[in-house]
């Protein structure tokens, strides 16, 4: 099954195309790392596949042919955007409340002991968390949903390198355990390095490699993911750039 | 039948399309997200209340004096009537100035952060990713929050009414004799709700266009005024056909509601409104057409005076005519933003 599946995908704002003729298929039970630098349509991509922008041309399918943002891809699909928004004036236990009402499934106790584990006390307004907590009580609501496909934008961006560490040892887990499949976007590479198996490289709106990272280590002769992007990026922005 | 729909569903998880969540769902939600703005509209409606009992109650008491008190033209009376018109003096015109602004007030800043704030924060970027169809959110939130407050604001509109009574009067003469069409026309149990209704709509409109909170209460309360301003000047006198009458004596005296006068000579019309210069000089010196109505000094002269009036007894209608369609519009409003919602680009 793949997670992901896109063709022809495009989407554009006013005049300008943030994505063109995106065709490509994401496996599932991986963790899948899209990369590419800022203004490259990561951004983009993951909307269309959560549904929150339809697409302005082509089409999107999320977890084995369901029609992107339609409630039965949403059931499946946990969404962490960029910057981690929560309602800020309300407080954990609230997010927690209106995270599982919004839900068939939320996992109550496993919300409850991640958020004790990180110390984020209930009664706390969202608004008054740190950002590395702010981003976990993020994530935590995402897992508890029981996802097939967790989906990250920019994650960790905004945070210092130790609540990095956290955030993505949380995923990681996540995705060795309870087999979800991760699609995460980032445009800091070496991040990446330990933790996805599968890359789709963007840049200027288009997909401009994807593959099983071994696959394309093996076939580009590279020794690291981060190697090979940088290669690739340098190699394709006179390409790009005409 | 439906039930084996369901449980058929319920069986397939998944793939299949999950079996809806029920709307229930969004009551929490929605309690959790705005009660601040409900107990803001509380406080502020509560706080008015207790300055219209205040205020009414003395006012009350003199007019129920004033009216139970025979033979009117005693002197007794006459001081008691007296009494009433010094404590009501300017307030019910000052206040029914000041309570306009209310509803637009409360559906501006109920309604506009509806959409706005998710927008502005960034927050519906998780809102519309849960499993609950974000038009469903939409629709629940969009409905169930005008409801909560219709059912404040009729209540509040009970009040205005009994506020009102010794205004609108009835008994004997002295007392206050307003058309129901003045300025609480929009302040009463139907179109106090119907306007705060509307205002709320058009706010979370609004929010959806503009994506952020403090300009889409301007736009609101700048397009609220512009629509209670083309009613009140515009619309309102056309809900009914008005009635015509030559009698000089309206029909439920001064409590109708003039819309038009014009004079006729010799089955033709001669002119509208106030008789021209020319003629009052001809035929209304020497002080006969002293006062308003000119048409004593004009009738022996064959001009006849018609009114066009709406009587005071149509109060209910137009209140449901307005109520009417001003629910109407919200509903289409509301149908536009959830439309927007549902197809809206991120």
């Amino acid at each position: 099954m793949n997670v992901v599946e896109a063709s022809g995908l495009g989407k554009r704002y006013g005049r300008t195309w943030a994505l063109r003729e995106c065709t490509l298929q994401i496996p599932a039970g991986r963790v899948t790392a899209l990369v590419g630098p800022n203004g490259a349509g990561k951004t983009t991509l993951l909307n269309l596949a959560v549904g929150l922008t339809p697409p302005s041309a082509g089409e999107v399918t999320v977890l084995g042919g369901r029609r992107a943002g339609s409630p039965a891809a949403l059931d499946g699909i946990a969404f962490v955007a960029q910057d981690t928004p929560l309602y800020k004036g309300l407080s954990v236990a609230d997010m927690l409340f209106i995270t599982r009402s919004l839900n068939r499934r939320f996992d109550q106790p496993y919300a409850h002991a991640r958020l004790a584990e990180l110390g984020i006390p209930l009664r706390r307004r969202a608004g008054k968390l740190s950002g590395g907590q702010q981003a976990q009580l993020a994530l935590t609501l995402a897992l508890a949903r029981r996802p097939q496909l967790l989906v990250l934008d920019e994650p960790v961006a905004a945070l210092d390198p130790v609540a990095r560490h956290d955030f993505m040892a949380t995923v990681l887990s996540a995705a060795a355990a309870e087999g979800v499949s991760v699609l995460l976007s980032s445009h800091v590479l070496t991040e990446l390095e330990r933790v996805a198996s599968y890359l789709v490289l963007m840049s200027r709106g288009q997909v401009r490699l994807a593959g099983a990272v071994d696959d394309l280590l093996a076939a580009h002769g590279q020794a690291s993911l981060e190697e090979l992007a940088l290669r690739y990026l340098r190699e394709t922005a006179p390409e790009v750039a005409r | 039948m439906s039930a084996v729909t369901v449980s058929a569903r319920r069986g397939a998880d998944g793939q299949a399309g999950p079996r809806r969540l029920p709307w229930r769902r969004m009551a929490g939600v929605t309690w959790r997200q705005h009660r601040l703005a409900l107990a803001g509209v509380v406080v502020l409606l509560g706080a008015l209340a207790v300055l219209l009992w205040v205020t009414g109650l003395p006012l009350h008491r003199a007019w129920a004096a004033a009216i139970a008190c025979h033979p009117a033209s005693s002197p007794g009376c006459q001081d008691l009537i007296g009494n009433f018109g010094a404590s009501a003096t300017g307030g019910g015109k000052t206040q029914g100035i000041l309570l306009q602004v209310v509803p637009a007030l409360i559906g501006a800043f109920a309604g506009a952060p509806v959409l706005a704030r998710e927008l502005e924060t960034g927050t519906f970027r998780f809102a519309w990713t849960q499993g609950f169809a974000r038009w469903r959110w939409a629709l629940a939130k969009l409905v169930a929050l005008p409801v909560i407050l219709a059912a404040l604001t009729a209540a509040f509109g009970v009040l205005v009414s009994w506020y009102y009574q010794p205004y609108a009067g009835g008994g004997p003469a002295g007392l206050y004799q307003n058309s129901p069409f003045g300025d609480l026309f929009s302040l009463r149990e139907v179109t106090f709700p119907a306007w705060t209704v509307a205002a709320f709509a058009i706010a979370a409109l609004a929010g959806m266009l503009i994506r952020r909170v403090v300009p889409a209460i301007v736009a609101t309360l700048a397009v609220y005024a512009g629509l209670a301003f083309a009613a009140a000047s515009f619309l309102r006198e056309h809900y009914l056909t008005p009635l015509v009458t030559t009698s000089l004596e309206l029909p439920g005296t001064s409590t109708a509601w003039v819309i038009s006068q014009w004079f006729t000579k010799d089955g033709r019309f001669a002119f509208g409104g106030n008789p021209p210069l020319n003629i009052l000089n001809q035929y209304c010196s020497g002080g006969k057409g002293a006062g308003p109505s000119f048409a004593p000094c004009l009738a022996p002269h064959g001009y006849t005076q018609w009114t066009s009036f709406q009587p005071a007894s149509r109060l209910w209608p137009f209140q449901w005519i307005e109520g009417g369609w001003l629910l109407g519009l919200s509903a289409a409003i509301i149908a536009v933003t959830i439309w927007l919602v549902a197809r809206r680009a991120a």
